[in-house]
């Protein structure tokens, strides 16, 4: 394994590796057991955007393997702000560097890095783009959880527009054989090209504008923040984001087994009242980042 | 009183583009960027046999490589290239679509990274599909509207 820049360039048998690998560094992760299979080894995390959970997850994933990392959160102290070029920045730092880790705010900035970088480059994030390792920790959640990646009912709720999240979790769980609804206000559907896939590969469930109307056959209910500043009107906003507030009710109508998953950050679209329900699997979701990229790291820098 | 009629004279050694769709000549020139001080004829809006209108671009002492040729392809998917020696049509085939666009277009997402300024040519994939669409090699989007998006 080389970059790794979209769930689209990941291979089923590719994504089961990953997990696999990851699922044996589970202890690793948790501080359990220890491994230095990087040790000598730096990662350069150049994050051009605000990160909480895909930083510190990267950075402990190379921690724990015995490795090193340098970069910066912000460009605020970076040669950037003088209009330094990305093609640079990355040149300069794949230098440094055994793998790059990058977030950027220019969809393609990901793709770019690879032409300039002699190292691997992984893609945290590039604008509404891609996020291929959330993807994967979110994978790595569901077979944890369900036992499985095919077969199941998944719900993704929320802002399906703008999502880059949802988007990449949509074709990536196409390439399982799954039934994927799809609920959100009018207005943050999910894109054509996503629904036109999903209907050809035969895996599209429906598409509405409330939760209550999936919640009875959903294995997952993958919740995604609504934006305020997507809605030009406050009150349209407040009156769209009341309705797909998640509470304890809506969450015990489900099946026995569903799981409530969200990439966070939350603001206020799950209660934290469900937090406390067994239902509730977003912070172990957000746990799973660190084995998940973890593996990634061990694949890419160490080569096997 | 005599009429005056002047209508555009065929060309003895070049090429002619036929089928142009109709106000989409000046669009195909763009996309060729041809340098040529010899003589050019452009139809807009032309009365097509088969019904209708289309644009016709007629070049005289240019032959058109089918890479150029396929250019045209970008702004007009269905037009046909005959190339004229003597006179004579001697070479007559439809533009193709290339697979791949190097420069020439640029990416309509403003937020793609190939509009930023970066050290990069741009680059589109021809979509699998048949709805003749082109996808940015960068950030993953469809091109939206080609001809505004050439960029010489």
């Amino acid at each position: 394994m080389r970059h790794v820049i979209s769930v689209h360039d990941l291979s089923v048998e590719e994504i089961i590796n990953v997990l696999d690998r990851a699922e044996g560094m589970l202890d690793i992760a948790r501080g359990q057991a220890v491994n230095d299979c990087l040790k000598g080894k730096v990662l350069g995390s150049i994050f051009f955007e605000p990160s909480t959970r895909t930083r510190l997850s990267f950075e402990t994933a190379m921690h724990r393997l015995g490795g090193g990392v340098i970069g910066f959160a912000g460009t605020e102290a970076t040669s950037v702000v003088k209009g330094e070029t990305l093609a640079d920045t990355i040149r300069m730092v794949s230098g440094y560097a055994d793998a790059v880790v990058l977030r950027h705010p220019r969809e393609g900035a990901a793709k770019l890095a690879t032409e300039f970088s002699a190292k691997p480059i992984i893609n945290a994030g590039d604008g509404a783009g891609q996020h291929p390792t959330q993807t994967l920790l979110d994978l790595f959640t569901i077979r944890q959880e369900m036992g499985r990646l095919e077969g199941l009912n998944i719900s993704l709720v929320g802002d399906l527009r703008y999502g880059r999240t949802v988007h990449s979790l949509a074709f990536a769980l196409s390439k399982f054989g799954n039934t994927i609804n799809l609920v959100s206000p009018e207005g943050l559907e999910m894109p054509g090209e996503v629904v036109e896939h999903l209907q050809d590969s035969g895996q599209f469930g429906t598409a509405c504008h409330s939760p209550e109307a999936v919640i009875d056959s959903t294995d997952i209910l993958y919740v995604t923040r609504i934006q305020k500043e997507r809605f030009p009107d406050p009150v349209e906003y407040k009156k769209v984001a009341g309705k797909y507030r998640i509470d304890p009710e809506l969450v015990s109508r489900g099946p026995d087994n569903m799981i409530v998953m969200h990439p966070l950050p939350r603001i206020n679209e799950i209660l934290p009242e469900v937090d406390a329900m067994p239902q509730a699997k977003y912070f172990e979701q957000a746990f799973n980042g660190v084995p998940v990229r973890m593996a990634l790291l061990s694949m890419v820098i160490g080569g096997d | 009183m005599s009429q005056k009629y002047m209508k555009v004279e065929r060309i003895e050694h070049g090429t002619v583009i036929d089928h142009i769709l109709p106000s989409m000549a000046f669009d195909v020139l763009r996309v060729l960027n041809l340098s040529s001080d010899k003589t050019m004829s452009i139809l807009v809006n032309s009365h097509s046999k088969k019904g209708g209108k289309k644009d016709i671009l007629k070049f005289e002492g240019v032959e058109l490589s089918a890479e150029e040729a396929n250019l045209v392809a970008l702004v007009s998917p269905h037009a046909t290239i005959n190339i004229i020696v003597g006179g004579k049509v001697v070479r007559k085939f439809n533009a193709e679509a290339p697979e791949v666009v190097r420069g020439i277009l640029t990416c309509s997402n403003p937020n793609c990274i190939s509009n930023q300024n970066e050290p990069i040519t741009t680059e589109f994939r021809l979509g699998l599909d048949e709805g003749h669409r082109y996808v940015c090699t960068y950030c993953e989007r469809d091109i939206i509207d080609v001809a505004k998006r050439i960029d010489i």
